[in-house]
C-alpha cells in the first residue's frame, strides 16, 4: 500500500530563501573583497531540493530525498582566480570563505573602503513566477503511480524481459548570484526526468536498452509523460537488439538519427568550442573564427531559450541572461561558448554560458541546448544515398579526449545496404576527431528534434540538451568485432 | 552544542551529532535510526605554463539518515544542512519516505556494526597549504615541459590535499569514526610535432599527504608516456595478441564488477546468478581478491556505509567464482556475513574497494610472455577510455577506445586511434599468461595480463 506523502518544502519558505534580503550582507562581502585588492568577486548562493524514485518490476524499491544549502565565492586577480565553497552560509561562514579565497591570491581583508565598488544593481529576479513550482510537482504517491504504470507497460509490451526499471528524478534549485561588477540575479530552476530501462535475456542473447526523457521548468512534466509511447519504444528496441549480431569493424558512411544522435556534435565539436578548451590549448579551432571548419551543410547553435528544454536557463550561473549563440553557420565558425573567465583569458565575449553543477564548482563555459540545425533533405534521402554503411538509430554515451578524439557507443544500429536498412547490429563504437569528421557531415535532414542529457565536465554534471536532424557522415571509423 | 566544529581540518562532532539525532528521533517518535556522515576540507591548484590558473578550497559536510517506521519499513534522506533545522527536517523527511519503503527488501543494522575494526595504520598528514601546493605544481609542470621540445602544454593538471572524516552511528549505540588525509597529483601533457596530430599522455599519484607524493615518478611517467606516443601509426583491423597493463586490466575488471556483486545478482543485472558460486568463470591460474585493507590503498576506510569492518575477500580463486561482495541485506539473502562493501541507502548499493589480481598459488600459465621481452607482435594496451559508454556490464560486452602500442621485435609504435572489443566472459577464459611482477596502481594491484585473439579496430 502506498501512503500519502506531503513533501516538506521548507527551502521555498521566504524566510530561508536566497533573495533580495541578502543584498546588504552580500554588498558588505563584495566591498571587503574589492578593498582587499581583488579585481572582481563573485558570490553564488544555492539551495537545492532533490527527489529520486526507483521502481523495479512492480514495486517502488528506493526513495531518495535530499536537500542542501551552500555558497561558492570566487575571486579574480588578473587572470588568476581563487574559489572557495562551503556548506556554512552563516555570516561567519561566508566571511571565512571570502578570507580564504582572497588569501589564495595573496590578498587579505583590511579595514579600507574601496570606492570603486558601487553596490549591486537592482535584483534581476527570474524566480518571481517560479515560487510555486516545487509544490506543483507530483507528490511521491503520484510519482510512484506513474513509474509503476511505466514498468507495468514494459511488462505488457516486452518479451523476455528479465529486469524492468522506471526512475524519476526531480531537481529544484534556487540560486542567487552577486558580483562586484554589480551583477545581482536570482533564479529558480526545476529539472525533472523520467527513464525506463529493460534487460532482455533469452539464452545467451542479451540486450539492455534505456531511454530518459527530461524537461526543465515544467512542474506537470511527469503527469504529461506518455508512458505508453516510451514503453513501446524501449520494448521494441530491446526486442530487436536481443538477437542482433555484432557489427563488423571498419570505415564506412553512417547516418545518425535525430534527437540523441546529437551527442556526436556535443562530444565531437561542442566541447571544443568552449573557451576552457582555448585556455588549455586543446581545441584545434582556437584561431578559426570566420573560417570553414565543417561542411557547408552544417549550421550549429547553442542556446538557453527553448521552452522547457533540459538545457534552458533564464540566467546562467554567473547572473547573465541566457541567449542564442550561432556557433557554426554554413560550415563557418562564428562564436565560442564563453563564461566570465573565458572572456577574461581568451577575449571571447560571454554568451550566458557560465554553468556549474552547484556551489562546490566554479562556473565554466558549458553548453546548454546544442544542436545542428535542420537541413533540406528527408531522412530517407540520407539512407538512400548510401550503398553500404551504418544507421545509428540510438546512441549511448560518449566522451572527448585531450587531443580532440571522440568516441561514442551505438545502442541500436542497423546496416544499410543499397540504400535500405537491413539487419540490426550491436557493439558499434564511433571514433574520430572533430576536425576530420565535421567536414564529412554532408547532408542534414529536415527533422530536427532535441533530447535531454547530462554532461559531465570541469564544472560538474549539468543538464543539457543535445539535438540534430538525421545527418549523414560520409566516412567514420566504426569499432566492432 | 555545535555539530560542526571550528577545526580547520576535521569538522564533525560525533557525540554531539549522536545526541542531537537521539533527541530529534525521540521528538518524532522514531525508535530505530542510523546515520552516515562525511566531512571534508580540501585545497587544490591548477597551473598553466608557469602561472597559477585556479586555486580551490572547499569545506563540505553531509549526512544521510535512515529511519525505520513502526511497520519496519525504511526511509532515507540526505542533506548538507547540518543546522538543527536541517537535521530535524532530514529525520522528518526520512520518516515520511519510510511509508514508501520496500517491504520485500528491508535493510537492517549490520550484525558487525560494533565488531572490532581493522587497524589501517594510516597516519594523518598535515596540510602544507595552498601556496606550497602551487609551488610544487609549478615546478612539476616546468619539469615536464622541459622533458621534450614537443611537449608544449600540460592542459590537465592538478595537485590537491584533503582531510576527511567519516562517521557511522545507529540507535543501538554503534559509533564508527575514521579520519584520514589524502593527496593527489595528475599531469596530462599534450605534445605536438610539425605536421602530425597532437598526442597526449599522463600519470597520477596518490599519497597520504602532499609531502609524500612521488612527484618525480609522476613527471617521469607522464613524460615517458607522452613521448612514446609521438611516433604513431594506424593499426589494421583484426584479431591480436593483447597485453593489458595493470591499469587497463584493473579498469576493465572494475567495469564488470557486477559479476561479483550480490546486489546486481539479486537485481538480475549481473552476468552471475546465485548458483554461479563455485563455477569456473576464468582460467585456473587467475585469482582475484578485493582488498580494501592493502597498505597501498591510500583511500582505505576501516568500515563501510553500514559500519561493517572492511576485509580482504577472495572473489575468484583458481578461476572459480568464490564469493560475492555483500551488504547486510544481500548477505542475509545469501545466508552469509556482510563483507564490508555496502553504501548507505534505502536500497543499499554494493561496490568493490581495491582489486588484487594475481596468479593462483601453485598454478602456472606455462608461458613466459613478457611485455618488455616478447619478440612476437602484440598490442600493449596502456589505458582504456570511455568505459562509461563502451561497457555493457549486464550483457558482458565491451567496445572501448584505448591508448597503446603495437609491439614487434621489441619496437613500440604508438597506435593512432583504435578500439578493442570483446566479451568479458570470453576474455577471462582467453587469458594466456599473467606476468609474475605485480604493479601497485591507484586503483589496485595487478601484473600485466595477456589475452589472445582480441578484436581491434584501427584506421589503417
Amino acid at each position: 500500500m502506498i501512503a500519502t506523502y506531503t513533501p516538506d518544502q521548507t527551502p521555498a519558505l521566504e524566510s530561508e530563501s536566497f533573495n533580495g534580503q541578502w543584498e546588504g550582507q552580500l554588498e558588505s562581502l563584495l566591498s571587503r573583497g574589492r578593498s582587499a585588492g581583488a579585481d572582481l568577486i563573485e558570490i553564488f548562493l544555492e539551495q537545492t531540493d532533490h527527489l529520486g524514485v526507483l521502481a523495479e518490476q512492480d514495486a517502488i524499491t528506493s526513495v531518495n530525498p535530499s536537500f542542501g544549502r551552500g555558497a561558492g565565492i570566487r575571486v579574480f586577480l588578473g587572470e588568476r582566480d581563487g574559489f572557495v565553497s562551503t556548506n556554512d552560509v552563516s555570516e561567519a561562514g561566508l566571511d571565512k570563505a571570502l578570507e580564504e579565497a582572497l588569501a589564495m591570491l595573496g590578498l587579505q581583508v583590511n579595514g579600507a573602503i574601496n570606492s570603486s565598488f558601487e553596490g549591486l544593481k537592482t535584483l534581476q529576479d527570474f524566480a518571481i513566477e517560479k515560487r510555486n513550482w516545487l509544490k506543483n510537482c507530483p507528490e511521491l504517491q503520484e510519482a510512484s503511480e506513474h513509474l509503476l504504470n511505466g514498468t507495468s507497460l514494459l511488462e505488457q509490451y516486452g518479451k523476455h524481459l528479465q529486469v524492468r526499471r522506471g526512475s524519476y528524478a526531480r531537481d529544484w534549485q534556487e540560486v542567487l548570484v552577486a558580483a562586484s561588477d554589480g551583477t545581482f540575479g536570482r533564479d529558480i530552476r526545476l529539472h525533472q526526468s523520467v527513464g525506463l530501462n529493460v534487460l532482455a535475456a533469452d539464452g545467451d542473447h542479451r540486450s539492455s536498452i534505456g531511454r530518459r526523457y527530461g524537461t526543465s521548468n515544467k512542474p506537470d512534466d511527469l503527469r504529461q509523460w506518455n508512458a505508453e509511447a516510451s514503453a513501446r519504444e524501449v520494448c521494441e528496441s530491446a526486442g530487436i537488439m536481443l538477437y542482433a549480431d555484432y557489427v563488423d569493424a571498419g570505415q564506412m558512411p553512417a547516418v545518425l538519427a535525430n534527437r540523441f544522435g546529437g551527442v556526436i556534435f556535443h562530444e565531437a565539436c561542442g566541447h571544443l568550442l568552449e573557451t576552457t578548451q582555448i585556455e588549455r590549448c586543446t581545441t584545434p579551432f582556437a584561431d578559426k573564427i570566420n573560417e570553414s571548419i565543417a561542411h557547408e551543410a552544417v549550421t550549429a547553435i547553442d542556446e538557453g531559450l527553448t521552452d522547457e528544454a533540459f538545457g534552458s536557463v533564464s540566467m546562467d550561473d554567473e547572473g547573465m541572461q541566457s541567449q542564442r549563440t550561432v556557433l557554426i553557420e554554413n560550415g563557418v565558425l562564428k562564436r565560442f561558448i564563453s563564461d566570465r573567465a573565458g572572456e577574461l583569458r581568451t577575449g571571447h565575449p560571454r554568451t550566458g554560458s557560465g554553468r556549474r553543477q552547484g556551489h562546490t564548482f566554479a562556473a565554466a563555459s558549458r553548453m546548454r541546448n546544442t544542436y545542428i540545425a535542420a537541413g533540406p533533405h528527408t531522412p530517407e534521402a540520407l539512407i538512400e544515398s548510401i550503398d553500404h554503411g551504418l544507421y545509428c538509430k540510438s546512441m549511448g554515451g560518449g566522451s572527448v579526449g585531450p587531443t580532440g578524439q571522440f568516441n561514442f557507443s551505438v545502442e541500436e544500429g542497423y546496416l544499410i545496404n543499397n540504400g535500405k536498412l537491413t539487419k540490426p547490429v550491436k557493439g558499434a563504437t564511433l571514433i574520430g576527431e572533430a576536425k576530420e569528421v565535421m567536414p564529412r557531415i554532408s547532408m542534414c535532414a529536415n527533422d530536427l528534434e532535441l533530447a535531454a542529457g547530462f554532461c559531465g565536465s570541469v564544472s560538474g554534471s549539468i543538464f543539457v540538451t543535445v539535438g540534430q536532424p538525421h545527418i549523414k557522415v560520409d566516412s567514420i571509423t566504426v569499432g566492432g568485432r | 552544542m555545535n555539530i560542526q566544529q571550528p577545526s580547520p581540518t576535521i569538522g564533525l562532532n560525533c557525540h554531539a551529532l549522536s545526541d542531537k539525532l537521539n533527541q530529534f528521533a525521540k521528538t518524532e517518535g522514531i525508535r530505530q535510526w542510523d546515520l552516515g556522515a562525511a566531512c571534508s576540507n580540501d585545497s587544490s591548484v591548477q597551473v598553466d605554463r608557469g602561472e597559477a590558473k585556479q586555486m580551490k578550497g572547499s569545506q563540505r559536510s553531509s549526512i544521510t539518515v535512515r529511519v525505520w517506521n513502526d511497520q519496519g519499513l525504511i526511509g532515507i534522506t540526505s542533506t548538507s544542512d547540518l543546522t538543527d533545522a536541517g537535521l530535524g527536517k532530514a529525520l522528518r523527511l526520512a520518516r515520511q519516505a519510510s511509508d514508501f519503503g520496500n517491504p520485500s527488501d528491508v535493510p537492517a543494522f549490520s550484525p558487525q556494526a560494533k565488531a572490532p575494526l581493522p587497524d589501517l595504520h594510516r597516519p594523518l598528514r598535515p596540510s602544507q597549504g595552498i601556496k606550497r601546493l602551487l609551488e610544487m605544481l609549478k615546478q612539476a609542470e616546468a619539469d615536464l615541459l622541459g622533458r621534450h621540445p614537443s611537449i608544449l602544454t600540460v592542459p590537465y593538471n592538478g595537485l590537491a590535499e584533503a582531510s576527511y572524516e567519516q562517521i557511522y552511528l545507529n540507535s543501538e549505540g554503534a559509533l564508527r569514526q575514521m579520519k584520514r588525509t589524502q593527496a593527489s597529483i595528475y599531469l596530462y601533457a599534450r605534445a605536438e610535432e610539425n605536421g602530425r596530430k597532437p598526442r597526449s599522455g599522463g600519470a597520477v599519484r596518490l599519497a597520504l599527504g602532499s609531502q609524500d607524493l612521488d612527484l618525480s615518478g609522476c613527471i617521469q611517467e607522464a613524460a615517458d608516456c607522452t613521448i612514446s606516443h609521438l611516433d604513431y601509426k594506424p593499426i589494421q583491423t583484426g584479431n591480436y595478441l593483447v597485453c593489458f597493463t595493470p591499469d587497463a586490466i584493473l579498469d576493465l575488471l572494475g567495469a564488470f564488477s557486477s559479476m561479483v556483486n550480490a546486489r546486481a545478482v539479486l537485481d538480475g543485472v549481473s552476468l552471475s546468478q546465485r548458483e554461479s558460486l563455485g563455477s569456473t568463470i576464468a582460467v585456473p591460474f587467475l585469482t582475484l581478491h578485493d582488498n580494501g585493507l592493502h597498505p597501498s590503498h591510500i583511500g582505505a576506510s576501516a568500515f563501510d556505509g553500514e559500519g561493517t569492518p572492511t576485509r580482504k575477500l577472495c572473489l575468484i580463486n583458481g578461476g572459480r567464482l568464490e564469493s560475492f561482495l555483500h551488504s547486510e541485506a544481500t548477505a542475509r539473502a545469501f545466508g552469509v556475513a556482510p563483507t564490508g562493501h555496502a553504501g548507505l541507502g534505502a536500497k543499499v548499493s554494493v561496490g568493490p574497494d581495491w582489486f588484487e589480481v594475481s596468479t593462483t598459488e601453485g598454478e602456472s600459465s606455462g608461458s613466459n610472455l613478457h611485455h618488455q621481452k616478447t619478440k612476437e607482435p602484440f598490442v600493449l594496451i596502456e589505458g582504456l577510455n570511455a568505459l562509461h559508454a563502451g561497457v555493457k556490464a549486464s550483457q558482458g560486452s565491451f567496445s572501448l577506445p584505448f591508448d597503446g602500442w603495437l609491439v614487434n621485435q621489441g619496437e613500440k609504435i604508438s597506435i593512432e586511434a583504435a578500439t578493442v572489443a570483446g566479451d568479458i566472459r570470453t576474455l577471462l577464459n582467453s587469458i594466456i599468461h599473467i606476468e609474475p611482477d605485480s604493479v601497485i596502481r591507484p586503483g589496485g594491484i595487478s601484473p600485466h595480463v595477456w589475452v589472445e585473439g582480441l578484436s581491434i579496430t584501427g584506421e589503417a
